[in-house]
């Protein structure tokens, strides 16, 4: 399993940058993520959406899909595509800390 | 009598059924099937009606001639399923039907409504879907007299039934316009919210490379927002503007409505379900079957009759009180039809992704993964008569319901 150093602590990823523990995630890391993948702020709006899904994730032990973000935290779809732009489900959980969502097969 | 409920009647419904009242002693026990509707229809033929190339027969039988004599079939709609009193409720009559053990195999299907426009003044005008009988139907009439223009085919959300149904429409458009002669007349594209032409890696490349040889044109992480019927274009969330003459649709899909009124199901309605046992997670008798289910498998009736033996082993098991033998992995087996009498097939399972090789016998076959060949094309239409013949008869079909490597190259 790969480790990555960000925000001054490391962390276990997958190949594609997800992390693996969410117990490993603080703020700190979220905001430095978040820039990774273009966000260059984290506003209210933002963290509302990355609280739920850690929120969601605890509580069901799988990443949300973008349907559980909108129906769960109340942001609706555009919005999620506004903040976290082309596509949210894989970079909330990204910011978030959490695995990446269980995709369509 | 104990009872043994089955919910929905078609792909897994129906399979479940017959093999349950095969199992279990009559005299204790009394199998119930229902469904609202009573044509039983063979979905995966509906990719053809819009080519001419299967009609209305080849694709739709009575329920009634699939389910055998050991089985009560009763044609309602569901009103609400009760675990808690292990109680469900149809419509018909108020009855209510108290169960010992309950498999939902409601299946999942098409919600246009979900996306804004889409049913506005373009459907079933130059808007169509082919994921319901009616939808093929109305389109096969468009094409027939179109002229050609830009052809956009769009998935709304995922997951979908039969993913690859997408790609083998437009394979099929491009050889069906090619030999009307129109084909320089039709420009073809791919709007979908993956990030390539399938999920995995290998297939993706290799269905995206089919799709560029056919000068399919693909627009990728698109999320379709609305549709302006008025106008003619599919917006996405993000902005993105994709003008159309024809538009065809995959909408939302979701599972049946009456497991969302129960309670009993995820956001898009599908029940949360144990992906080896195929048992729901929140009730210990219940079992969950085919497109009802919140698996990462496809959803798919291949994957449906995979799914059918251990569903069978874990029930049987869990009414001796035995532990759970689990067993099921996620394996999926599906023919792409490619056009021009060839297809491709891939085979998966949770933990593999669509690989190159042979099938169903190594280095034999007859079946060749992830490659276009006319004997993968055969096999397709044959899927139809072992569907009507043999998966809905009850009969065995000598395919081991387990994924297998061998015959694979890594
Ligand atoms: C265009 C298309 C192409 C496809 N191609 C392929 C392919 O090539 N290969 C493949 O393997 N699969 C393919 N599929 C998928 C396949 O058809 C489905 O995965 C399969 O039918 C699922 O079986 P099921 O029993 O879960 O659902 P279904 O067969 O859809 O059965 C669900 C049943 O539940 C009933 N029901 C639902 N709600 C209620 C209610 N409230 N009350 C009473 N009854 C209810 C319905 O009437 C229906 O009979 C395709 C699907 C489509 C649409």
């Amino acid at each position: 399993m790969a480790t990555k150093t960000i925000a001054g602590k490391t962390v276990q990823v997958n190949d594609e940058g997800f992390m693996t523990n969410p117990a490993e995630w603080t703020k700190e890391i979220a905001i430095e993520m978040a820039r990774e993948e273009g966000i260059e702020s984290l506003t209210d709006a933002h963290w509302k959406v990355i609280d739920y899904a850690r929120q969601s994730a605890a509580s069901s032990g799988a990443s949300p899909t973008l349907r559980t973000i909108t129906t769960g935290s109340g942001v609706s779809t555009k919005d999620l595509f506004a903040l976290f732009p082309k596509g949210p489900a894989k970079k909330v959980a990204k910011i978030a800390g959490l695995g990446k969502p269980e995709g369509c097969v | 009598m104990k009872t043994f409920l089955i919910l929905g009647a078609g792909t897994a419904g129906t399979m479940i059924a017959r093999k349950m009242a095969g199992k279990l002693d009559s005299h204790d026990w009394k199998v119930i099937l229902v469904d609202k509707d009573e044509k039983h229809y063979y979905q995966p033929g509906f990719l053809f009606i819009p080519f001419g190339w299967y009609k209305a027969e080849d694709v739709i039988k009575t329920k009634q001639e699939f389910i055998p004599g050991n089985i009560e079939f009763i044609l309602s709609d569901i009103e609400m399923i009760e675990p808690a009193a292990n109680k469900v409720k149809l419509t018909k009559d108020n009855r209510e039907i108290a169960y010992d053990y309950l498999v939902i195999a409601t299946g999942a299907s098409i919600h246009p409504e979900e996306t804004e426009g889409l049913q506005g003044a373009g459907w079933h005008k130059n808007i169509f879907d082919f994921y319901t009988y009616e939808g093929a139907a109305a389109l096969h009439s468009f094409l027939d007299k179109w002229e050609g223009g830009r052809l956009v085919m769009n998935v709304v959300e995922n997951p979908i039934k039969c993913p690859v149904a997408p790609l083998e429409f437009l394979f099929l458009a491009d050889d069906y316009f090619t030999r009307k002669g129109i084909r320089n007349k039709v420009e073809l594209v791919y709007a979908t919210p993956l990030t390539g032409a399938f999920t995995k890696p290998k297939s993706a490349r290799a269905l995206g490379d089919i799709l560029a040889s056919k000068n399919i044109l693909m627009e990728t992480e698109f999320n379709t927002g609305e549709v302006d019927s008025g106008k003619n274009i599919l917006r996405s969330f993000d902005e993105r503007e994709i003008p159309y003459d024809l538009l065809i649709s995959i909408p939302t899909n979701k599972g049946a409505d009456v497991i969302g009124r129960s309670g009993l199901g995820d956001a898009l309605n599908f029940v949360p379900t144990d992906k080896f046992t195929l048992q729901s997670k929140d009730w210990p008798n219940i079992w969950v079957m085919g497109d009802a289910t919140n698996i990462p498998a496809s959803k798919a009736g291949a994957v449906a009759h995979f799914e059918l033996e251990f569903v069978v082993e874990n029930i049987l098991a869990h009414m001796a009180g035995k532990n759970l033998p689990g067993g099921f992995d996620g394996h999926a087996s599906c023919y792409i039809e490619s056009g021009f009498g060839k297809a491709v097939l891939i085979d998966f399972s949770y933990d593999v992704e669509p690989l190159p090789g042979k099938y169903p016998l190594p280095g034999i076959g007859p079946f060749s993964l992830l490659k276009q060949t006319t004997i993968n094309h055969w096999g397709k239409l044959f899927f139809r008569y072992m569907y009507w013949y043999m998966m809905m008869k009850g009969i065995d079909v000598p395919l081991p319901s387990a994924f297998s490597l061998a015959g694979k190259e890594q």
